[in-house]
């Protein structure tokens, strides 16, 4: 354990040293602005504390959005309007609700892609070509249109969520539910096996690694899709609602804290996504 | 009780009559004669090897028997039914090559596998897992998982998962072909004891001559392009067969007409 943390703390403090150059650099100019306009001399202890301490910094210092990230989470009631929690939370039931309607779709169609020789041959190109399309450009019109036809609330953000999510595990899918191999197919067809059963009893099972590993991807694309599918319709709750508001007013602090929120959001749904991996590789006997 | 068993033989029939079978494989590079004028009987209780190069349709003959493939010519009855039918029936237990096991099953899990899929109730898997079990001499081991076993003993494994729901032919392709010389020993005992308790036919392909003789009954020599018998040796030697007889002058005899044969088999295409 502590031969991890070594290398694991050494990097994080070189990220946060290089971070906290990086602010004084690209504040400075503010700073030598304003001290031009004053008719003040800059010294290099009035550059450190002036460029860590701006209200409105190009780049925020480290300990600038850990308060801003402090203040969110805990500096005020989870319901108000500038609760981390608040946002967080809205971000996440969508995000939960597509991922759910996303993977169900990724693998109802894997099953009919191994399954079905026509949905094998047509698919598969068009699950490629719904991912070539920039998300951005194609979450106003969903919302628009499902909006004209009285759907509004989490949905449209979930189907957003959805559309990005599905793809990896189709793909994932797909991959685990043909990875048996011919001998063990013949070991079932020597059976007489059912379509049935050899789905139940040989596919499925042989498809689990392969499910987790596209889930854990599908989950983090599901966030993004809110997130993406929270900005450009001017949504007033929401980490991307977060970041929009914050880029109006320029409140660097408030995106940055936001950016975590969401990064620390995915990561822990990984996380989530990768115990329940262990838990189930483990009672399969996957796990040595 | 192997009295009994040559007498319903006797009525029954043969257990698999192969006449002018022929198999053509269509391939990139145009048709391959996989199978060509194949005619074999194989009685109940037959213990029969097919043993040639590779190419020589051994295992695809196995797996004609086993309606894995479709023969383009002749016929091919397996208890007097189309090997279809048959393997409808669940008339047989097959082996790969590689033991095959669920690595998410557990040993008895794996063996209770065809019992599941076939409906057999819950206390008669029970049962027969632990009779096969004990039968292939792995007692103790039903709850370990496959990679807690070593080669030999998965591959007991999925010979007991193939005898588990006691179907009256066992057809083996290279069981003991990736496993080294003194497990196999040990295992061709072993099968030969199990053929004797539980008076199996049985199909065995392999690329060894020592194991061919020493099993069998029945030995076919085959070779390749294309595929075809060249010999079939009924062995003289006793069903009784201890690790020593093969010393015997009568086993080193068979054992030299085999590798006669199949170096025959082999002249011909050079």
């Amino acid at each position: 354990m502590l031969r991890n943390l070594v290398p694991v703390l050494t990097v994080v403090l070189a990220i946060v040293g290089l971070w906290y150059l990086a602010a004084i650099w690209m504040n400075a100019t503010w700073v030598y602005d304003q001290a031009a306009r004053e008719g003040r001399e800059v010294m290099l202890v009035d550059l450190v504390t002036e460029t860590l301490h701006q209200e409105r910094p190009v780049l925020p210092a480290p300990h600038q959005v850990a308060k801003g990230l402090y203040d969110g989470f805990f500096g005020q009631k989870v319901t108000s309007k500038r609760s981390l929690v608040y946002h967080g939370w809205v971000t996440l039931s969508a995000t939960l609700l597509g991922f759910v309607m996303g993977s169900g779709l990724g693998i109802l169609l894997a099953v009919g892609i191994v399954y079905n020789r026509a949905m094998d041959m047509s698919v598969m190109p068009w699950a490629i070509a719904s991912q070539t399309i920039p998300i951005l450009a194609i979450a106003p019109m969903i919302i628009v249109v499902l909006n004209s036809m009285g759907v509004q609330g989490i949905v449209p953000k979930a189907i957003i969520s959805a559309y990005l999510s599905f793809f990896p595990v189709v793909v994932g899918m797909v991959k685990g539910l043909r990875a048996p191999d011919g001998m063990q197919l013949d070991l079932l067809r020597t059976y007489n096996a059912s379509g049935a059963q050899t789905f139940a009893k040989l596919r499925l099972p042989s498809s689990m690694p392969y499910l987790f590993a596209s889930l854990k991807v599908g989950v983090a694309a599901s966030l993004v899709g809110t997130i993406v599918g929270e900005l450009p319709t001017g949504a007033v709750a929401g980490l991307g609602s977060r970041l929009l508001s914050g880029s109006y007013y320029g409140q660097t602090v408030q995106i940055w804290a936001a950016l975590f929120a969401a990064a620390l959001l995915a990561a822990s749904l990984v996380a989530i996504i990768g115990l329940a991996e262990r838990i189930v590789l483990q009672r399969m006997g996957l796990v040595r | 009780m192997r009295g009994w068993m040559k007498d319903s033989a006797e009525k029954a029939g043969p257990v698999v009559e192969a006449r002018g079978l022929d198999l053509v494989f269509q391939t990139a590079d145009g048709p391959v004669q996989a199978l060509k004028d194949v005619n074999l009987t194989i009685d109940k209780g037959d213990f029969v090897s097919f043993i040639g190069p590779s190419g020589c349709g051994k295992t695809t003959f196995l797996r004609c028997i086993a309606a894995l493939e479709h023969p383009t010519g002749g016929s091919l009855t397996v208890n007097g039914m189309t090997p279809d039918e048959a393997r409808r029936k669940r008339a047989y237990g097959y082996v790969f090559q590689a033991a095959g096991l669920y690595p998410w099953r557990t040993i008895a899990g794996n063996i209770r596998l065809p019992l599941e899929i076939m409906g057999f109730a819950r206390d008669e898997q029970n049962r027969r897992v632990k009779d096969v079990l004990q039968l292939v001499d792995l007692e103790g081991f039903g709850g370990k998982f496959p990679w807690q076993l070593s080669g030999g003993m998965q591959q007991r494994a999925s010979i007991a998962r193939a005898l588990a729901f006691d179907a009256d032919i066992l057809l083996m392709d290279e069981p003991f072909g990736a496993l080294d010389e003194i497990v196999r020993d040990r295992l061709n005992e072993e099968l030969l004891k199990l053929w004797a308790r539980t008076g199996k036919t049985i199909g065995f392909v392999t690329h060894s001559i020592p194991e061919a003789v020493y099993l069998s009954t029945k030995i076919v020599v085959m070779s390749p392009r294309p595929g075809r018998i060249t010999d079939v040796i009924e062995s003289p030697l006793p069903r009784e067969r201890p690790l020593d007889i093969r010393d015997s002058r009568a086993f080193i005899e068979i054992a030299h007409r085999v590798r006669e044969g199949l170096r025959a088999g082999h002249g011909d295409e050079m």
